[in-house]
Order: structure tokens, then C-alpha cells, then sequence
């Protein structure tokens, strides 16, 4: 379970999440939609502690995150992150790419860990691009790519910050799919997402985000035929 | 004089000027050598990127082997040279003509690094809108290469500024000669290394902060 | 005028095994001083893109003083100038810390530019993996750094190899001081400093070889 309690995130004087109270359950699929600049971002590396936070708390399975005796790094390991940009390791193959952290991080042996990466990467449909360098994968592969290297730290979380808007459209679809496959196979999930119909399609809940506050929060059914705020009113009726 | 108390002991304002003038002969060498090095450099630059093979394989290996083989034994080498070929030529002008054939060595590589980087597209173009070769070199790959390799060059003419220091092996009255001479008589070495090097870094340092600015302003 | 000066290689040819040592000499200091310049100038970068400032000022002191003063200079730096503390290196450790002062000042720059080419997103990527920073930069940015500064850094070996040479005003017998020696003892100055150009010029040569070599076996991204 991940809690958001009273959070306020700055940068230095610019306030960008203002108070936002949260609770993502196991098994849970949450998207979050909103603007650009409304905070959604700085919501998941503040969760990941990849931020420093002024205010509130953050508990994944009941450790804070940002508390000081807390070990970060083995915190990380329950939560799989894929960013916007493809972030694949340019001077790794797509196996080593995922094999990496498992030994290094967990201390699993080179051959554990080559086992766990080529099971992911066949998860996501990467089985024959083992030894390919990222140069050589499309975008789509490479987020793939992303997506198997996360799930090789076997995560009980998994956060996607608008995983497909670096994507040409053609390649959209199959991200999407294997986050997809993430949901059903149970994957407790938080996406920042712009496509909409995964929002409505894939999750349990949406959240709307504006100006660092979280403006409305309910089943995609609600959200998206009878929003509550009319702020989120407005962004829908812009996107669509 | 003996004023073993005295901050200034042995090193007096009249070595200040020492230094100065020592100074004045590393930039006269530097700049006459930079720029007959240039010139000749952007010469064998062209001559390079015109001629592929026979450009290449003759002037280029020439050039190559100034870039490949240490100064100091090049100002050696070709001083005696000159001498038993019986040039009597000052230690000055040799060390001018030695660094002024490494300069163009160095040169004619960014030169030619320039002209190819406007491309054969870009040539082809201005031939087109009816341009003749020596429009095309003047208005097209003139000014597109210079600001592709202005700060390479930039990077060869300091590099020989402080190159040049190497001509007082030949015996020539440079900076770090007479910094040295002084040294031995005022047996002050860290005063006049500072204020030899303060000289060094007077010439070099704002030339390339200059070049770093230009650098960034032609960019955006 | 001496037009009467004939060559003679020969003397010259019978001292050429001291010269071949004397290079081998040329080359293990100037990849000693390499691989020393390449770890402090790591530091350096590091220290002058984030290190407290007082570290970040020194860095930055120590980066200008190689870059924008002749190496020669700075070998006298370590000889009178550490003199004047009392501290009278042997030539050997003077050359070598000359050389890698002047390489690590160069190398310094490059590595800064390397790690500003890589993107901060890679760090990020790293760490939310569960990597520790340490691990994040010596598996993820550094690598990558590599790759970006290979060519950079071979040309400073180079660069390394030629400076060297300057060993001769300090009276280490490398390959130039080496040939100084003799040449002067022999007074067949050109013949030696021939011999000793032609070597400099096929160990140039050799270091290049060798460089493309292994940038073809080691990238292959
Ligand atoms: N590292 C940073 N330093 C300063 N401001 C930042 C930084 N990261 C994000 N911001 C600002 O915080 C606000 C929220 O950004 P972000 O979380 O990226 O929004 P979103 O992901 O919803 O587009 C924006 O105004 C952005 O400019
Ligand atoms: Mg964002």
C-alpha cells in the first residue's frame, strides 16, 4: 500500500504539490491525468524518493519514505519506475540492461540474473533482441525495454510517468499493451498518463491533477462522464 | 645589493621589466608564427581537401609527422639544420620558422576539418544558384567553415603561445628563459614563476574566454 | 660558413638500442602519468561541477594553471618552485608529476564536458532502480563518459607522449633527454635528434593503432 499524507513538494519559493492526500491500494491500478506543469511528475519521484519533500509523509508498506533512517535504495527496489524519456543504458545490451541491477542491487548471481532478464524481456515481447544495444530498438521496444528492466527487481509497485508521449503513434500501442498485460496480471500501478482511453479503459481509479493540487479523484466512469470539478471538466473537453 | 630581510630581496622592479620585455618577445614570436602558420595552414588545408590522394599521401604525411613528433626535438633538429647547412640564422627567426611550419601543420587540419564540414551539398548548392568556385569559396564555404572551426583555431593558437616557450632551448631571451636565468640569480623561484606565469595567463586567459563567448553567441 | 659537415649515422645506429630503451622509458611515464591524470582529472571534474566551493575553487585553479600555462612551466613549477619549500623531487618524479598536473588539467575539461553530454534522466533511471549513487556512476555515467572522452583522452596520451620530451631541460633521460645526452657528447646533434624524431613519430603511430583497437573492440554501441 502506498499513503500520501498532507504532501507539499517546493522548488525553491514555486509550491508545486499542495497538500495531496493519497492512498493507492495493493492490486490497484491508478492514472493520473492533468496539464502540464500541474505537478504530476514531481507526484511520483516524490514518491520514489527521488525528491526531497517539505511537508507531510509518504509510506510505502508503511515506511516513510523520506524518513532518515530509511534505506532508500532498498525502498527503490519495490518500486519500478519508467520515465517519459526511453532511459535505456546506451552502452548495455537489452539483456544487460536488465540483468544489471539485479545482481548489483539485489546481489543475485550473473546467472540468476541473466535467467530473470531474459524472462522479462520475453514478458514484454523482447525474446529476440536479447543482445541488441537500445540503438538498435525502436522507442516502443525501448520502453519495453524500461518496462522489463523494472520488473526484473520483482516490484510490488510500478509507476509510469507518461510512458508513450515520447512516442511517435505508431508505437503507442504497444506499450500500452504491456501495461496493460501489467494490470491484469494484478501489478499494483500508478500511471501518469495522456491517453485517455487507457485512463478510462485499464484503471480502477483517476485522479485529475491542477496546479499541484488534486482536484478530483473517483472511477474512470465518473471522471470521465460526470467530472465534478469543472476544471476537469475543461481539460477533458480539450483533450478529446 | 644583499637584503636578505627584504620581501624583494634580489628580485627588484628592474626584473619586473626583465620579465616584460621577455614577455613581449613570447607574444612577438607567437604572433608572427600564428599568423604565416595560418596563413600557409589554411593553404595546405585547401590543398588537402581539393586533392584527396595526392594531397594525402604527400603533404599530408608531411604535416602528419610535424603533428606527430615532439617540438622541442623539431626546434633541435632543424636548427642544426640550418646551421650546417650554413644558414646563419638568429635563434629568434628559426624558432619563428619552426613554429610557424607547426602551426601550419596544425592549421591546415582544422582547415580542411572546415571545409569539408560545409560539405559537398552545401558547394553544390551555391554552384547551382550559378555561383563560380571562387564565389562559392568566398560566400558560402568562407564564412560557414570559419565559424565551424574558429574555436579549434583558437585552441592551436594558444596551443602555440605557450609553445613557443620552447625556443629557449635554441637560446632565445623568451618569458620562460629569462624566468629562468632570474631564478638562478635571484634564487627566488616562486615570485618569478608567479609573475612568469601571471604573464602566461594575462595573454592566454582572456583570449579563451573571448573565444568561448563568441563560441556561444554564434550558436544561438 | 661550414659547408664541409657530413652526416655519419653510424655512431648514431650503434647507440640506437640505449635509444629504443630510452623510449620504452618515453612510454611507460607517459602512460603512468596518463593513468594518474585520468583518475585526478575525474576528481576534478567532479569537485568543479559539484564539490564544496573552497574543493570546486581549487579545481578550478588547478584546471586554468594546466590549460593556460606552458607544460614547460609547469615542470618548473616542480622542480624550482617546490624547491623553494625544500622539496627537491628527483627528475624522474618531476617529469611525472608535471605530466600528469598539465594531463589531468586538460583531462578534467573533457570529462566535464562528458558528463554534461550525458543526460540526467540515465542518473535518475539508475537510482530508481535501487542503485546507490556510487553504483549509479561507476556502472551507468562513467561508461558512458568513457565512450564520449575515448577519443579526447587518446589524443591527450598522445599529447602526453610529445610533452615528455620536455624531461630533457630537466635532465631525465627519456627518449629526448637521452638523445640530448649523447648528441652532445658526439656532437652528431642532427643525426640523433633525427633518429629520436623518427622514433617519437613511429610511437605516435603505435599509440594510435593500438587506440583505434580497442575502441573497436570495446564499443559497440
Ligand atoms: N527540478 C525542478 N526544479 C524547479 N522546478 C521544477 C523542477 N521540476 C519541476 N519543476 C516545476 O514544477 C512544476 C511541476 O512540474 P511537473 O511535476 O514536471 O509537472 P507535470 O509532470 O504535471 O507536467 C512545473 O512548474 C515545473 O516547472
Ligand atoms: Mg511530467
Amino acid at each position: 500500500m502506498i499513503e500520501i499524507k498532507g504532501l507539499h513538494k517546493y522548488f525553491g519559493d514555486l509550491h508545486v504539490l499542495k497538500g495531496i492526500d493519497l492512498t493507492v491500494k495493493k492490486g490497484e491500478v491508478l492514472s493520473i491525468i492533468g496539464a502540464s506543469g500541474s505537478g504530476k511528475s514531481t507526484l511520483l519521484y516524490c514518491i520514489n524518493g527521488l525528491e526531497a519533500i517539505q511537508q507531510g509523509e509518504v509510506l510505502v508498506d508503511g515506511v516513510s519514505v523520506h524518513a532518515k533512517g530509511t534505506n532508500l535504495n532498498q525502498l527503490r527496489t519495490k518500486m519500478g519506475m519508467v520515465f517519459q524519456q526511453f532511459n535505456s543504458f546506451p552502452h548495455l545490451t537489452a539483456l544487460e540492461n536488465v540483468a544489471l541491477a539485479p545482481k548489483i542491487v539485489k546481489g543475485k548471481s550473473k546467472a540468476e540474473a541473466k535467467e530473470i532478464a531474459r524472462a522479462q524481456l520475453q514478458h514484454v515481447g523482447l525474446g529476440d533482441k536479447f543482445d541488441s544495444y537500445p540503438s538498435a530498438l525502436s522507442g516502443g521496444q525501448q520502453q519495453r525495454l524500461a518496462i522489463a528492466r523494472a520488473l526484473a527487481m520483482e516490484p510490488s509497485y510500478m509507476l509510469f510517468d507518461e510512458a508513450t508521449s515520447a512516442l511517435d503513434p505508431e508505437l503507442v500501442g504497444e506499450v500500452l499493451d504491456t501495461m496493460r498485460l501489467l494490470a491484469e496480471e494484478g501489478m499494483t500501478m500508478i500511471c501518469v498518463t495522456h491517453e485517455m482511453g487507457f485512463a478510462r479503459d485499464v484503471s480502477d481509479r483517476v485522479a485529475f491533477f491542477h496546479q499541484g493540487i488534486m482536484e478530483e479523484i473517483g472511477p474512470p466512469k465518473q471522471i470521465f462522464s460526470e467530472p465534478k470539478s469543472e476544471h476537469t471538466a475543461k481539460f477533458l473537453a480539450n483533450v478529446r | 645589493m644583499n637584503e636578505p630581510i627584504s620581501f624583494f630581496s634580489g628580485f627588484g622592479p628592474k626584473d619586473l621589466w626583465f620579465l616584460a620585455q621577455a614577455a613581449w618577445q613570447t607574444l612577438l614570436i607567437s604572433a608572427l608564427s600564428i599568423s604565416t602558420g595560418t596563413l600557409l595552414g589554411v593553404f595546405f588545408g585547401w590543398i588537402l581537401s581539393e586533392s584527396k590522394i595526392v594531397g594525402a599521401i604527400t603533404l599530408g604525411l608531411i604535416l602528419d609527422a610535424f603533428r606527430s613528433i615532439p617540438l622541442i626535438i623539431q626546434l633541435v633538429l632543424f636548427y642544426n639544420l640550418f646551421n650546417v647547412l650554413g644558414l646563419a640564422i638568429s635563434p629568434f627567426w628559426a624558432g619563428v620558422v619552426i613554429l610557424a611550419v607547426y602551426t601550419s601543420a596544425l592549421v591546415a587540419n582544422v582547415a580542411r576539418g572546415g571545409i569539408e564540414a560545409v560539405g559537398a551539398p552545401m558547394r553544390r548548392a551555391g554552384r547551382s544558384l550559378g555561383l563560380s568556385y571562387v564565389q562559392t569559396m568566398q560566400h558560402v564555404v568562407w564564412p560557414i567553415g570559419l565559424r565551424a572551426v574558429f574555436p579549434s583555431w583558437v585552441g592551436v593558437a594558444l596551443g602555440v603561445l605557450k609553445d613557443s616557450a620552447l625556443v629557449s632551448v635554441l637560446g632565445h631571451p623568451e618569458l620562460l628563459k629569462v624566468a629562468r636565468d632570474l631564478i638562478t640569480r635571484t634564487q627566488q623561484p616562486l615570485l618569478v614563476l608567479a609573475v612568469a606565469g601571471a604573464f602566461y595567463f594575462a595573454l592566454s586567459y582572456p583570449i579563451s574566454r573571448y573565444a568561448a563567448h563568441l563560441e556561444r553567441k554564434w550558436q544561438s | 660558413m661550414n659547408f664541409e659537415y657530413t652526416f655519419h649515422w653510424r655512431p648514431v645506429m650503434r647507440k640506437l638500442p640505449d635509444l629504443l630503451e630510452a623510449s620504452l622509458v618515453t612510454l611507460q611515464i607517459s602512460v603512468l602519468s596518463m593513468i594518474i591524470g585520468i583518475t585526478l582529472g575525474m576528481v576534478l571534474a567532479l569537485l568543479r561541477m559539484n564539490g564544496p566551493k573552497p574543493l570546486a575553487w581549487i579545481a578550478s585553479v588547478w584546471v586554468e594553471t594546466a590549460r593556460n600555462t606552458p607544460a614547460l612551466f609547469q615542470l618548473f613549477f616542480f622542480s624550482f618552485g617546490l624547491g623553494a619549500f625544500g622539496m627537491h623531487l628527483t627528475p624522474y618524479l618531476i617529469v611525472l608529476f608535471g605530466l600528469t598536473f598539465n594531463n589531468a588539467g586538460y583531462l578534467a575539461e573533457n570529462f566535464r564536458g562528458g558528463f554534461q553530454a550525458v543526460p540526467d534522466t540515465q542518473l535518475r533511471a539508475a537510482r530508481s532502480l535501487g542503485m546507490s549513487a556510487w553504483q549509479s556512476y561507476t556502472r551507468i555515467i562513467i561508461p558512458q563518459v568513457f565512450r564520449i572522452v575515448y577519443h579526447p583522452m587518446t589524443n591527450q596520451l598522445v599529447w602526453a607522449v610529445l610533452m615528455s620530451s620536455l624531461a630533457m631541460i630537466v635532465g631525465f633521460r627519456e627518449l629526448a633527454g637521452e638523445t640530448q645526452a649523447l648528441a652532445f657528447k658526439t656532437f652528431r646533434i642532427f643525426e640523433y635528434f633525427a633518429v629520436a624524431a623518427l622514433i617519437y613519430y613511429a610511437m605516435v603511430k603505435f599509440i594510435l593503432g593500438i587506440s583505434r583497437l580497442i575502441a573497436w573492440r570495446m564499443f559497440r554501441y
